[in-house]
């Protein structure tokens, strides 16, 4: 045995529960920002309108949700302008969707980087979230504009204090999509037939929440069920913060609160779980 | 006296072959729950896989500024170990102590981003391979100037030759500034130029920067010139750890699977003429030997048997010696020396060769045997046999050995 003074690092065969090591990930935050830089800079390096693509995307699909919700379906939207209505919804459920399917596909989308080198693997799928809210702020940025310009023209904003709120309401969605893809991405590593199943399951997931719809146009005996999906929470207090329209509990926002963590930590042990040898199964 | 760098101790890693999940959830569910119903524990289940264990009770300890050459054949768990060490993967059982940051090169431009630049990715690999920022920047104009691509330095990797890749890759790695460095076979890239700056790179990593290395390759003369200490593997277990030279020659010997010529389905040709055996006399003793030295003066004698031979032909004999690594060193033929061989019977006979001060390099070779005339092959068989050559005295009794680099032919010159 060495000295215990002059060793710095073990490794073992056996390990615990949760072997995150959150010390030594702290060690690579060098690395974890260069990732972020990486995805951010890599996407709009391969494309032609590049950055404007933050911009395009929510407003086509909005346009979209305007025509077939609003005008086909006539479905409420609370008394609100259209864009205004839809635009949070769209750019939240993106932020939440894109982390749960980048996050999915963590394991096999740097296998071969895992193979090679070791770095504390937890920095990857976190560096994942927040590449990805650099996205969610440009689009909220536009958001924030267009309700500027509709404030001129004499919409009345209703911003209150819950938009205090808000850098929770980020937390909980980056928390939840981050525990969501991994329960996913540790699944899939075993059983491949899960990763048919996430693009086709977020599409549907959609629905079930209130994206394209207010929570009070729901049909009352619907309502609890789709109160149930913690994103209708963070979704209706979003748009009760700068719209004055939702509908905003604090209970609804503590059962949020719980869930979201327990899904956290859930996706966090297992991935630590799968971490250490998925190596030797891929 | 230096401290410990790294210790490992009974390190094992076993995979489970078999059934350890049928691929999919639901199959997965099922048979879980048929195994809890009929109340097997997790051990039967485990039981009934087989276990393979790649790696078994590895031990051993490295001091600060040691240079260790991990040897062996192909699948003797030296990728496992290397593994295990850079943190990849875990142990099955073992542990290991370690003193100073550990860096692993497993592969050049790990995690390269084809659509960054050169700048950005080297700021990205040396991050994965565990630099902090500074460390970089500090070593920056070094790393770049190692590269030699310093004019494409803001272009996207992308549009870089597969050289310059490789060279700025390594460039990055060379000028990881951990305790201990974990090398696999990444050499073996690039250009010879460049492979013999990076293996002086090496050189004065270890040996001049005092810092501790462990170093995978089938190279002998790379694990020779670099290394102070050798790991042999052998399927997954230790069989030996200590001087350089020791473990080589033992890695060279039980590398030997020889098939005797007579047992041999891969021969070509048609049969007229056939090699029944070799031998070897040496040529100061006239005694048959099968140790062999560089410089000394060598018989080789080949039997023979010819049947249904137009003895008119002119019958070519030729040797080809290969070194370990495939690489064609020279070759033996009456064809190349415009020799007429001297009239045989039909049936067994024999034929010697005489080499004067064998040239050769320490190391081993194989000799291939080709015989033909007129444009028939009569027997062909690739690596027919090998020969280890020992000790260096080809220059007289001084024992000097050609630098590694330098070629694995001693040429008869005088200085006058």
């Amino acid at each position: 045995m060495l000295k215990t003074a002059k060793q710095d690092w073990v490794i073992k065969s056996k390990s615990n529960w949760l072997n995150i090591d959150f010390i030594s990930a702290w060690e690579y935050k060098d690395l974890f920002i260069l990732f972020i830089k990486r995805d951010f800079v890599a996407f709009y390096k391969q494309t032609i309108l590049g950055p404007l693509w933050f911009f395009l995307q929510p407003i086509i699909t909005m346009f979209v949700f305007a025509f077939v919700f609003g005008k086909i379906g006539n479905i409420s939207t609370n008394n609100l302008p259209k864009p205004l209505f839809y635009l949070p919804g769209i750019i939240c459920w993106n932020y939440f969707a894109e982390c749960i399917l980048k996050n999915s596909t963590v394991f096999r989308d740097n296998a071969n980087l895992f193979s090679k080198v070791y770095f504390p693997r937890i920095i990857l799928p976190m560096s994942i979230v927040f590449s990805s809210m650099v996205r969610f702020f440009i689009q909220q940025f536009l958001f924030v504009i267009i309700l500027i310009i509709y404030s001129f023209n004499g919409f009345k904003t209703h911003i209150n204090a819950t938009i205090l709120l808000l850098p929770v309401l980020l937390i909980l969605m980056a928390a939840l999509g981050q525990g969501i893809g991994l329960i996913i991405s540790s699944l899939t590593t075993k059983y491949r037939d899960l990763a048919l199943l996430v693009n086709f399951g977020v599409q549907l997931l959609m629905f079930s929440t209130t994206v394209a719809y207010p929570l009070s146009a729901a049909p009352q005996n619907f309502k609890f069920w789709i109160a149930l999906n913690p994103m209708t929470t963070i979704l209706e207090t979003f748009r009760y913060s700068f719209l004055g329209q939702g509908q905003f509990s604090v209970s609804a926002l503590i059962y949020t609160s719980i869930l979201t963590l327990v899904i956290f930590l859930l996706g966090i042990i297992l991935f630590s779980k799968v971490e250490k040898d998925f190596i030797d199964t891929i | 006296m230096k401290s410990t760098a790294l210790k490992v101790e009974n390190i094992s890693k076993s995979y489970l072959i078999g059934k350890i999940s049928s691929g999919t959830l639901s199959r997965d569910i099922e048979s879980k729950l048929t195994n809890w119903f009929s109340k097997k524990s997790d051990e039967d289940i485990l039981n009934k896989n087989e276990k393979v264990w790649s790696l078994k009770d590895i031990n051993f300890e490295l001091k600060q500024g040691e240079a260790l050459g991990i040897i062996g054949k192909n699948g003797a768990g030296k990728s496992t170990l290397l593994k295990i060490l850079s943190r990849v993967t875990t142990p099955t059982k073992g542990n290991i102590y370690g003193t100073g940051r550990i860096a692993s090169l497993l592969e050049v431009g790990t995690g390269f981003h084809p659509e960054l630049s050169g700048r950005e990715n080297i700021f990205l690999n040396g991050a994965i391979l565990g630099m902090k920022k500074h460390e970089i920047k500090r070593n920056f104009d070094e790393i770049v100037d190692f590269s030699g691509v310093e004019k494409y330095i803001d272009t996207p990797v992308k549009r870089y030759s597969s050289g310059m890749y490789v060279r700025l890759a390594f460039a990055v790695a060379a000028h990881l500034e951990s305790e201990i460095l974990i090398v696999d076979e990444v050499l073996a890239v690039g250009d010879a130029d460049f492979q013999k700056k990076c293996l002086g790179k090496m050189g004065s990593i270890s040996k001049g920067q005092g810092r501790t290395v462990l170093f995978v390759s089938h190279n002998m003369q790379s694990i020779q010139s670099l290394c102070s200490k050798a790991l042999l593997l052998n399927k997954g277990k230790m069989q030996g750890f200590g001087a350089v030279p020791e473990m080589i020659s033992k890695y060279l010997q039980n590398n030997e699977i020889f098939i005797p010529l007579n047992e041999r389905t891969d021969r070509k040709g048609d049969g007229k003429v056939k090699v029944i055996s070799v031998h070897f006399i040496d040529a100061k003793t006239n005694q048959f030997t099968n140790n062999f030295y560089v410089g000394m003066d060598l018989i080789i004698e080949i039997e023979l048997a010819s049947i249904q031979f137009n003895l008119n032909h002119h019958l070519e004999i030729s040797l080809g010696i290969s070194d370990q690594f495939g690489t064609r060193i020279t070759l033996i033929s009456n064809k190349v020396s415009g020799q007429n061989l001297n009239p045989f019977p039909n049936g067994n006979w024999s034929q010697k060769i005489h080499i004067n001060k064998l040239p050769l390099v320490m190391g081993k070779y194989f000799f291939t045997v080709f015989i033909s005339s007129n444009g028939n092959v009569h027997d062909w068989i690739i690596d027919a046999f090998p020969i280890m050559i020992e000790s260096d005295k080809y220059y007289g009794e001084l024992v000097h050995t050609l630098p590694t680099g330098q070629g694995n032919i001693y040429t008869d010159f005088q200085f006058i």
